[in-house]
């Protein structure tokens, strides 16, 4: 029998400590786990990180986190829809480090997948080539990019089985499979939980080994 | 001239990804920039369209002609929003969309895989501006506007054909097309063509050629408009924007 990952919301608020780093799924807060990162506020966690495509707006996504004053640095490629971010970095609150969205989502995939980074031809011939080894193959020049893991990752899909299978919605799905495979402890806010059966295992898209815990999101 | 509806992307609200958008383009300007860019486009294309002006296009394309528009977020067969918006389907400005039957969606790893691995036969984007060598700045404005790259690096490196659509000059009556850009590049010598009001170029093994201009303008309209050394085609045309 499947081990019951299910666990109570008040179970997940000792998991998270001040300075850890957090992956995030989601996309301008499309496929982020809201009450996960409530969660994080009401703990009133210090000195984040945040790993993630984007910081979405002040009052959406992880933007809350950010407004806050909980975060020391995100790694995102983009700020732009959030001002707050783009005020606490001039300010020198907020450490920024900006990276091409698909050199994220492959460092990403690359820390949860063994290997030891990943030759890309985005960023060559611009700032972001800064300090990082090139590699010549077949005459074209790749980017040395190197893996990124996390402490945590917390995700957001549509539905789990107790196991711990995970299926999301639509395009809400973007940075969150990968992340799964990328952190220490992974936990999973998710709409549904279903008996271990339930889902078509065809229909799998993040497989239960990789998930350490899921908390049934709370009715908006 | 117009697809059925369900073949139109939406247009992203004001303020999604502001760098690469147009806000204060003037509105024939953009038409004739979008109307334009569609003669580029060749049934069956998979197509990443920048937030702006790059939007509009679709509304321009022959009819009959299909193309699949992918969505970097995670899926190809973007469509507008007809109805309330739908869980989870939203375009890469993160506002409400729809989907093409036969859509699908994937996560972010394989968005990019689609995008740098050559998969995407043309983006459109807007730019900043475009040099003499096809490089492109488009992403940040030191000290003024720093919104990160998103996908823009990445699908300019990757996009089989890199379409720069924009107004010829800045706001301030700037030429935005120069022999070198000054703001930080989002990549380097990877646009094939630029697209303006104005005129038409297109960059082959590094040389960069006026093939059009605008009906009623001349060489000389273009040259004074043009900080970028730039030859003219043996076939130069007049823009047909029937």
């Amino acid at each position: 029998m499947a081990l019951d990952k299910q666990v109570d919301w008040s179970d997940v608020g000792p998991l998270f400590r001040d300075g850890i780093s957090v992956m995030f799924g989601g996309f301008m807060g499309v496929g982020t786990p809201d009450g996960l990162v409530s969660l994080l506020r009401e703990q009133g966690t210090k000195n984040l990180t945040l790993i993630g495509n984007d910081t979405a707006a002040p009052e959406t996504g992880v933007g809350p986190l950010i407004s806050d004053g909980h975060v020391k640095k995100v790694v995102v490629s983009h700020i732009g829809t959030n001002p707050v971010t783009g005020k606490k970095m001039i300010a020198g609150e907020l450490d920024v480090d900006l990276v091409p969205q698909g050199t994220l989502a492959e460092r990403i995939r690359c820390g949860g997948a063994g290997l030891g980074g990943v030759l890309t031809p985005t960023g060559v011939g611009t700032v972001v080539e800064e300090g990082k080894a090139k590699m010549v193959v077949d005459g074209k020049t790749f980017l040395v990019e190197l893996p990124l893991r996390a402490d945590v990752a917390i995700l957001k899909a549509k539905r789990a089985d107790r196991a711990g299978n995970l299926v999301y919605e639509r395009a809400a799905r973007n940075f969150n499979p990968i992340m799964a495979l990328a952190a220490d402890l992974v936990i999973a806010e998710v709409d549904e939980i279903v008996d271990v059966g339930e889902i078509d295992p065809d229909l799998v898209m993040t497989p239960a080994a990789l998930v350490d815990k899921i908390v049934l999101a709370r009715r908006q | 001239m117009k697809l059925p509806p369900r073949s139109r992307c939406s247009l992203p609200p004001e303020g999604a990804q502001a760098s690469l958008g147009r806000p204060g383009a003037r509105p024939e300007a953009k038409e004739v920039i979008a109307r334009r860019v569609a003669q580029e486009f060749q049934d069956g294309y998979v197509v990443n369209l920048g937030i702006g002006l790059p939007t509009l296009v679709p509304r321009y394309l022959p009819a009959g002609m299909h193309i699949t528009l992918q969505s970097e977020n995670g899926f190809l067969g973007l469509a507008p929003l007809e109805g309330e918006p739908l869980p989870g389907v939203v375009n890469a400005g993160g506002q409400p969309c729809g989907l093409m039957p036969g859509a699908a969606m994937f996560d972010s790893a394989m968005s990019f895989a689609l995008i740098r691995g050559g998969h995407v036969d043309v983006t459109v984007l807007g730019g900043l501006q475009v040099d003499e060598e096809g490089n492109l700045a488009n992403w940040m404005v030191p000290g003024k506007m720093v919104p990160g790259m998103g996908g823009a690096m990445d699908l300019v490196t990757g996009a089989r054909k890199v379409i720069v659509a924009m107004e010829h000059c800045t706001k301030e009556g700037e030429p935005r097309i120069l022999d070198r850009c000054t703001l930080p590049l989002t990549a380097k010598g990877r646009v094939a063509m630029v697209i303006t009001e104005l005129a038409v170029f297109r960059i082959t093994h590094g040389e960069f050629v006026l093939i059009e201009h605008a009906p009623g303008a001349t060489v000389n309209d273009v040259r004074a408009k043009t900080k970028a050394r730039f030859a003219v085609s043996d076939e130069l045309k007049t823009m047909n924007l029937g």
